[in-house]
């Protein structure tokens, strides 16, 4: 057994249901009990799907446990596909229908229905969310696409956007719109808008684009070896990382690139060396999120915004390798964890001056007073833009400046704060001007237990704070009021590591004197 | 009851609804299991903790019904069963025991701690009743440790809010003192207000549950009971039980309904008729004005309550007797016919009563009826409007305020909003697809069947 406060990823089912939901003409039927229903506001809600998502569910009671649980999932599915009419199903179980063992896949199997039944064999004792999506996609992939013969202009399939996936929609068009360019035709989109029937096509693309390997690259590792299609390896987030897209595109296509190249439109670069921006440089920075995501981000920040990169971690174990090297070379071991708890007391640790990541992270930041940047799923209803914002491309590098940028404080104005940090009503707990709502770190703080919370936690075993918490060391007044001239950011550090230096040198009450002196010793 | 009757004209239709049939329907529930009510519970109880035992589903629908992340660390959590805990390879109890200690030496202020089932915790039939004795011997005195099932399998929204406080029943004391006992989770304003109001009557009164796990009322054969929630029967029983008197009566919604429920609590502490109406008759015309306000933009709008909450025959009561709205069919998961006797009575003899559900089937009967506003749940409310269906989330009105004089008028706002947010915005929508990127839905989409088959599609 695991506690958990908050989950990054639900459970498989709901990774099956984000590939449904994004594809045309396929239903899901899932046995499972009252109450799973609610992933269907997953959808409608947060990411407003005018549609119910394609799925039914068994709904079976205690008292059906006792009888024909069986019976009933084949009902269900009977009903169900004379509703629906699908081109395809797919079949499973959720968490508890998987302890009844009543076998949906062998049961709609055996049904005869007269199209495509592909069953799902999700454990939602060992698996999450992404790999539930991942599976999905690939069992749909292996059952329905068939060698056939390959288009005769360059082309290739875009995998792996789905339902409730960030920026998936924006992505996909900033994408297409960049092969429109360089004259690659796009064969299917999967499974972001494709039938099940486009899915026996797949074969005739040239080659695969993989924009989320989260989701598509077990499928497109398998159609790499039953349909001979090589697969991209670039992420193109960021304006590096698009233009190496470009290239790695037109050599598979064997086009030429320089139309792909076109920079008309990207202003990421001169936004970020122009002369304001300078502020950005060696922003301290947390970066977490799915290991895509979160490795494109810290990439950006690194070369492309000229932050500092003070910790980087993924929630999903799957792609902890590739997250750990990539950790490594900023100096940094990578933190892969699936708990929320453990995140927040990295970032506590860390204290950076803006976290990028996931909609937990945002409400970390809240917590903790720091600017947070949404830059991957999980994400809640304000990540879904009315306006095209996608992450990808160079349309993709404008929008992570802009949305980047926006939580932080501006240059200049970080310079008065910093100058006239006594004044009144013009200090540094009165956060960016620009952003009315942001209130102080300080003052948002609750009080105790909860502030001290993310202390408590970081110390092992998670002690009480009351008992754990040493007598305040004293400090003389003027010690203290230097101490509120020290960004908010870092004050916490440095009155941790003063007091540390004072009492290992019996130095109490600490000093102005000592308060630099300990600021000299752990300079070095 | 019937002299507490509004003073509104009687509408034309024949009222009572006590021998209409019920429309009884197995199939897809689209509704929450009841862990949901944890994410109200955990507020109220202020030094209690629910741990649910069950899976990474019921995490997730914790954190999703929320509708937001709650900001301050909540007094919830899951104890995630794995592979292990199911193979046998470690003893469940054992991991049980682990993570409550880890729990409760992290959170000192905790006093009580909730452990709730779950679907996948039933069964497997880990018996949480046998762990929380177990840990109660452990950590007591400073925390008690009870036990109740929010699972999908045996409870539907708010019947976990009732397990809940069944829970609690055992664990208050013996008491001989005549008192009332107000039974069901109120936010603490309203609370607040029907103690000012049972001050002024004279009626002692005592509420369940408590704002802290150790200040529980007492129970005992003086405690007259009542309801101010319709969905409390498990509670109910197990209150009586203990020898209190359950009294029945409308619920605590609207003018008419407050007023019928606070004199049924008065009545039995021998509150004079010139007393009752002292103490109510300004709150009473606050009431009344503020839902007149409401009302031209609700009468004779045609509602249909989809099964959720079991709140749906008092609002329905509430909305049809003070606001002249015509219910068309009130759904409701679960039909207690003694607790609804008077709700009943008060209903149109001609609405359509349906109890259980089949979704698809439900929306083929809703496509048809075309009501002017539908209560449902979050997973159905998009794609209704988006087939031009009005819609009222049935979460918010179990999260938001609503009993009593002083919220009546934000009562028949919750519903008025709707209507007066699409006339609003009458010019605003085209064709364009209302998620980018998915095609339009038409009227009745969810249905792929022919016109013939499916009463819905044009």
């Amino acid at each position: 057994m695991k506690l958990s406060v908050w989950t990054y990823e639900g459970p498989p089912h709901i990774g099956a249901m984000r590939v449904a939901t994004a594809m045309k003409g396929l239903h899901y039927v899932l046995h499972a009990p009252q109450g799973d229903t609610y992933a269907d506001l997953l959808f409608t809600m947060i990411e407003r799907r005018d549609h119910r998502p394609p799925v039914t569910y068994t709904t079976f009671q205690a008292r059906d446990l006792g009888s024909d649980t069986a019976e009933l999932f084949r009902r269900t599915c009977a009903d169900a596909y004379e509703r629906f009419q699908p081109e395809a199903l797919i079949v499973g179980a959720s968490c508890t229908a998987e302890l009844i063992q009543d076998d949906p896949g062998g049961l709609a199997t055996s049904m005869g229905l007269p199209v495509p039944v592909v069953p799902l064999e999700l454990p939602s004792y060992q698996r999450k969310e992404s790999w539930g999506a991942s599976e999905t996609f690939y069992r749909l992939v292996r059952a329905l696409a068939q060698p056939c013969e390959r288009t005769e202009v360059p082309s290739c399939n875009i995998l792996g956007p789905t339902a409730l996936g960030f920026r998936h929609r924006d992505d996909l068009a900033e994408i297409e719109r960049l092969l429109g360019r360089l004259g690659i035709a796009v064969n299917v989109v999967a499974p972001m808008g494709a039938s099940p029937t486009d899915l026996t096509r797949l074969g005739a693309a040239h080659f695969n684009v993989v924009l989320y390997p989260e989701t598509a690259e077990t499928a497109a590792r398998h159609m790499e070896r039953a349909l001979g299609q090589p697969r991209t390896r670039t992420i193109p987030i960021g304006t590096g990382a698009t233009r190496a897209f470009v290239e790695e595109v037109a050599e598979l296509a064997g086009v030429d690139p320089a139309p792909g190249l076109d920079e008309s439109a990207l202003r990421q670069p001169w936004w970020s060396s122009s002369v304001d921006s300078t502020y950005l440089t060696g922003k301290r920075v947390f970066v977490f999120g799915d290991a895509t995501h979160a490795l494109a981000a810290a990439r950006v920040a690194s070369e492309e915004m000229g932050f500092d990169v003070v910790g980087l971690g993924a929630y999903n174990r799957e792609f902890a390798r590739d997250v750990r090297a990539a950790a490594a070379g900023y100096g940094l071991d990578a933190l892969i964890t699936d708990d929320y708890l453990d995140v927040e007391a990295a970032i506590a640790e860390a204290q950076p001056e803006m976290i990028l990541g996931t909609q937990m992270e945002r409400h970390i930041g809240k917590r903790l007073g720091i600017p947070c940047a949404v830059i991957s799923a999980p994400v809640h209803v304000q990540d879904f833009p009315a306006r095209h914002s996608p992450q990808m491309g160079f349309e993709g590098a404008n929008v992570l400046f802009d949305t980047w940028v926006h939580p932080l404080v501006m240059g200049l104005e970080e310079h008065l704060l910093a100058m006239f940090r006594e004044d009144f009503e013009f200090n540094d707990q009165a956060g960016p001007s620009h952003l009315a709502h942001a209130v102080s770190a300080e003052k948002s703080l609750p009080p105790d237990p909860g502030a001290g919370r993310a202390d408590a936690l970081a110390g092992e075993g998670g002690s009480m704070p009351a008992e754990a918490a040493p007598e305040p060391l004293a400090w003389t007044t003027d010690a203290e009021q230097e101490l509120k001239k020290i960004p908010f950011f870092v004050r916490g550090k440095a009155r941790r590591n003063t007091e540390a230096y004072a009492s290992a040198r019996g130095l109490i009450p600490i000093t102005v004197e000592t308060l630099y002196d300990a600021k000299a010793h752990f300079a070095r | 009851m019937n002299e507490h009757a509004p003073l509104e004209p009687a509408p034309l239709e024949p009222i009572g609804c006590q021998n209409a049939p019920v429309l009884r329907e197995r199939g897809q529930h689209e509704v929450f299991c009841g862990l949901t009510g944890i994410v109200w519970l955990h507020r109220k109880i202020q030094d209690a903790f629910f741990l649910v035992v069950g899976s990474r589903t019921c995490a997730h629908l914790l954190q999703s019904a929320a509708g937001v992340m709650i900001f301050a660390e909540p007094r919830f959590a899951t104890a995630i069963m794995e592979e292990k805990d199911l193979a046998g390879m470690v003893d469940a109890h054992d991991e049980l025991d682990r993570e409550v200690g880890r729990l409760l030496e992290r959170r000192p202020d905790i006093r009580m701690l909730f452990l709730v089932g779950s679907c996948p915790s039933e069964v497997i039939k880990l018996d949480l009743s046998r762990a929380a004795e177990r840990l109660s011997s452990i950590h007591a005195p400073k925390v008690r440790v009870l036990n109740y099932s929010g699972s999908g399998i045996e409870t539907t929204f708010t019947q976990g809010e009732d397990a809940c406080l069944a829970a609690l029943a055992p664990e208050m004391a013996y008491g001989e003192d005549k008192q009332l006992l107000v039974a069901g989770a109120l936010p603490d304003v309203f609370e607040d207000q029907f103690a000012r109001l049972f001050e002024a009557l004279g009626v002692p009164v005592a509420f369940l549950p408590s704002r802290r796990s150790d200040e529980l009322p007492s129970i005992g054969p003086n405690t007259s009971v009542l309801l101010a929630q319709p969905f409390l029967n498990e509670t109910a029983r197990c209150l009586a039980g203990r020898g209190a008197e359950i009294l029945p009566s409308l619920y605590p919604f609207g003018e008419a309904g407050t007023t019928a429920w606070l004199r049924t609590g008065a009545d039995v502490f021998g509150v004079d008729d010139e007393r009752f109406e002292i103490v109510t008759a300004a709150p009473r015309a606050r009431a009344r004005a503020s839902v007149a306000a409401r009302r031209k933009r609700l009468e004779g709008k045609r509602i249909t309550f989809l099964p959720d909450s079991q709140l749906e025959l008092p609002l329905a009561r509430f909305l049809t007797e003070e606001c002249a709205m015509v219910p068309v069919e009130i759904g409701t998961p679960y039909l207690h016919r003694a607790h609804m006797a008077a709700e009943l009575a008060a209903l149109p003899a001609a609405v359509r009563l349906s109890e259980g559900q089949d979704v698809e089937r439900q929306l083929d009967r809703l496509r048809e009826d075309r009501p002017d506003l539908t209560v449902c749940g979050l997973g159905l409310a998009n794609p209704l409007e988006a087939e031009g269906l009005a819609t009222k989330w049935a979460i918010e009105l179990v999260f938001s305020p609503i009993h009593g004089y002083e919220q009546a008028g934000d009562l028949a706002e919750l519903f008025a909003r709707p209507l007066e947010r699409r006339s609003r915005l009458a010019g605003l929508r085209g064709k364009g697809p209302a998620t980018p990127g998915i095609e339009p839905a038409a009227p009745g989409s969810g249905c792929r069947r022919t016109a013939r088959a499916c009463g819905g599609c044009p």
